[in-house]
C-alpha cells in the first residue's frame, strides 16, 4: 500500500467519534450521507403510516391533540408516583442485592445454608414473571391481615419491586465480584487483612466500579416496571392513563405515559452507553 | 548461628494428584538470606505461598519465631502480619493510590491511626525513592516502581521475615536493577529473607545460602560459592548449565 494510511489510527480514536451517532467516523461526506439516509428512512416509514387505510381513525384515537392537552397534567401527576416508587425501591435494592451477592460469595462449607438461601432467593425471583410476583405478594401478603402490616399499595409496590430487582442486581454484583482476580484477595489476606476486610476494602470497591453500567441497565428496567404496580390499584401514570382513556374513549393518554417514560429512561440509556465507552477506553489505556 | 526465624519440617503439598512439595526440610536463621533456585514448577512459589498460609499444607509443620503457624486454630491473620510476601505480578490494589496501598494493612489489620500509618508509610516511600509517587495510582507507575511499591506495602507491616516470589520475573530487563537494589538494601539492613529467583548473579551476590529445588524437594543446599562453582548433584549441574547457556549467569 502507498500513501498515508489513516485507517488504523482512526479506528483507535474512539473518543473522537460522535457519541450520539457512533457509526459516523467524522468528515463532512459521511455526515451528509447519514443525514440523507435517515431522512429517506423517515419519509418512507411516515408515508407507509400515513398512507395506511385506517390512518385517520388511528390518528384520532392515538394522536389526539385535545385529549393530549386535557389529560397531560393528571398523568404527569401520576408519573410522580412512578418516580417515587423507583427512587425508594432503588435505595433499598442496592444494599439488599449487595447482601445477597456477598452471602452467595461466602466460601467454605460452614456457609452452605446461607449460600443456599441466597441461591434459592435469586433463582425464584428471577425465574418468576414480575407481574406474577406483584399479584401474589401485593394482594396476598396484605390479605393475611397481620397486625402492624401496612395496607398501602405504595408500600407493597415497593416491596415487590425491591424483591424482584434485588434478585437481578445481586447477580450483577456477583459477576463483578467474580471478575476480580483472586490474586487481589490473596494480596490483601497476605498483609493480614481478614476475609471481611479484604472483601470490603479491596474486592467490593473494584467490583462495584466494574458493574456500574449493567447496574444502571437494571435501573432502567426498574423505572419501566413501576407501571406494573398500577395493577395493585395504585393510581400511577399507567393506571391514570387507562382511567383517562376510558373516560375519553381515546388512547392518547397512553401516548402521554409512553412519552413520560421515554423522557426518564432515554437519558439513562445514553448515560449507560457513555459509561461503557469510557470504561472500554480506560481498559485499553490500562493495557498500553 | 542465631535462633531460627523459620523452620520447615517434612512439608508436603499436592494440588489434586500433582505432588508439588515432597518433604521440604529447611531452617532459616535470623538475618539470613536464603535463595531458592530451580526450574519452573520445582515448587519454589508454592513453598513461599505455604509459608504465608495462602496455600493450606497437606503434611508437615512450619514454625516461625518459635510458634507453629500450621497448628490447628492459630489466627492466620495475626501470623500473616509478621510474614511479608511480594508477588511476581505485584498485585497492587489498582483502585488505591500508592500511599493508600501502603497504609491499608497497617490501618485496618494493624489498627494504627491514619496519621501514624501515613507518617510511617512516607518514611518507607522516602527510603525507597517513591515518595513523589505517593498520590499516583498503580497504572501510572512503571513495573519497577510498582514492584518497589509492593515491597514497601509488605514492609509497612514490619514483618519479621520477607518472602519474595520471583519479584523481577515480570519486569522489563532495564527495570530489574532498581528492584534488586531494594532487595540488597533489605539484606544489608538485616532482614530475614527467603527469595525465589531466576536471577542467578543476584542470588550468588546477596544470598548466605542457596537451595536448589528439584521436583518438590531440596536436592542440594550450600553457600553460593559452592553451589555455583562445584555443585555436588548432577541435576544441579545440569540446571546451572542451562542457565549459563541462556546467558543468565
Amino acid at each position: 500500500m502507498s500513501g498515508p494510511a489513516p485507517l488504523p489510527d482512526e479506528s483507535l480514536q474512539g473518543s473522537r467519534r460522535s457519541r450520539l451517532l457512533p457509526g459516523i467516523g467524522g468528515g463532512r461526506q459521511s455526515l451528509a450521507i447519514s443525514f440523507a439516509s435517515t431522512l429517506v428512512f423517515l419519509v418512507v416509514v411516515g408515508a407507509l403510516l400515513v398512507g395506511s387505510p385506517n390512518w385517520p381513525q388511528v390518528r384520532d384515537s392515538f394522536f389526539n391533540a385535545d385529549v393530549f392537552r386535557e389529560t397531560f397534567p393528571a398523568i404527569v401527576g401520576g408519573f410522580g408516583i412512578n418516580i417515587q416508587l423507583f427512587l425508594v425501591a432503588e435505595v433499598l435494592i442496592l444494599p439488599l442485592a449487595m447482601l445477597v451477592a456477598v452471602m452467595r460469595s461466602l466460601p467454605g462449607p460452614v456457609f452452605t445454608p446461607i449460600r443456599g438461601l441466597a441461591i434459592v432467593y435469586a433463582d425464584v425471583f428471577r425465574g418468576l414473571p414480575g407481574i406474577l410476583v406483584i399479584y401474589v405478594l401485593g394482594f396476598g401478603l396484605p390479605g393475611l391481615g397481620i397486625p402492624g402490616m401496612p395496607k398501602s399499595e405504595f408500600f407493597w409496590g415497593v416491596v415487590t419491586l425491591t424483591l424482584v430487582y434485588s434478585a437481578y442486581v445481586s447477580e450483577v454484583y456477583r459477576a463483578g465480584i467474580d471478575s476480580i482476580h483472586p490474586s487481589q484477595d490473596a494480596a490483601a489476606r497476605s498483609l493480614g487483612l481478614s476475609r471481611v476486610q479484604s472483601l470490603r476494602y479491596v474486592v467490593l470497591p473494584q467490583a462495584v466500579r466494574r458493574v456500574i453500567p449493567p447496574l444502571l441497565n437494571d435501573f432502567i428496567g426498574l423505572q419501566k416496571d413501576t407501571a406494573l404496580v398500577g395493577l395493585l390499584g395504585l393510581v400511577e401514570s399507567f393506571r391514570r392513563a387507562s382511567i383517562e382513556s376510558s373516560a375519553a374513549f381515546n388512547f392518547t393518554p397512553y401516548l402521554v405515559t409512553a412519552l413520560l417514560f421515554l423522557a426518564l429512561t432515554l437519558p439513562m440509556a445514553r448515560l449507560v452507553d457513555w459509561l461503557v465507552a469510557r470504561s472500554r477506553r480506560n481498559q485499553l489505556a490500562g493495557v498500553r | 548461628m542465631t535462633a531460627d526465624a523459620l523452620t520447615i519440617e517434612g512439608l508436603h503439598k499436592s494440588f489434586g494428584k500433582l505432588e508439588v512439595l515432597r518433604g521440604i526440610d529447611l531452617a532459616v536463621a535470623e538475618h539470613e538470606v536464603v535463595c531458592l533456585i530451580g526450574a519452573s514448577g520445582s515448587g519454589k512459589s508454592t513453598l513461599l505461598r505455604c509459608i504465608n498460609l495462602i496455600e493450606p499444607i497437606d503434611r508437615g509443620r512450619i514454625v516461625v519465631d518459635g510458634e507453629e503457624i500450621t497448628a490447628r486454630g492459630v489466627d492466620v491473620d495475626r501470623i500473616r502480619r509478621h510474614i511479608g510476601i511480594v508477588f511476581q505480578a505485584f498485585n497492587l490494589f489498582p483502585h488505591m493510590t500508592v500511599l493508600e496501598n501502603v497504609t491499608l494493612a497497617p490501618r485496618k489489620a494493624g489498627r494504627l491511626p491514619r496519621a501514624q500509618a501515613e507518617a510511617q508509610a512516607l518514611e518507607l516511600l522516602e527510603r525507597f525513592g517513591l515518595v513523589e509517587k505517593r498520590d499516583e495510582y498503580p497504572d501510572r507507575l512503571s513495573g519497577g516502581q510498582q514492584q518497589r511499591a509492593a515491597i514497601v506495602r509488605a514492609l509497612a507491616m514490619k514483618p519479621d521475615i520477607m518472602l519474595l516470589d520471583e519479584v523481577t520475573s515480570a519486569l522489563d530487563p532495564e527495570l530489574v536493577a532498581e528492584v534488586l537494589d531494594v532487595v540488597r538494601e533489605l539484606a544489608a539492613g538485616g532482614m530475614t529473607m527467603l527469595i525465589a529467583t531466576h536471577e542467578m548473579g543476584f542470588a550468588r551476590e546477596v544470598a548466605n545460602r542457596i537451595c536448589f529445588l528439584d521436583a518438590g524437594s531440596i536436592l542440594e543446599q550450600g553457600p553460593p560459592a559452592q553451589i555455583f562453582s562445584e555443585p555436588r548433584e548432577e541435576r544441579t549441574r545440569q540446571f546451572l548449565d542451562r542457565v549459563i547457556r541462556a546467558g543468565r549467569l
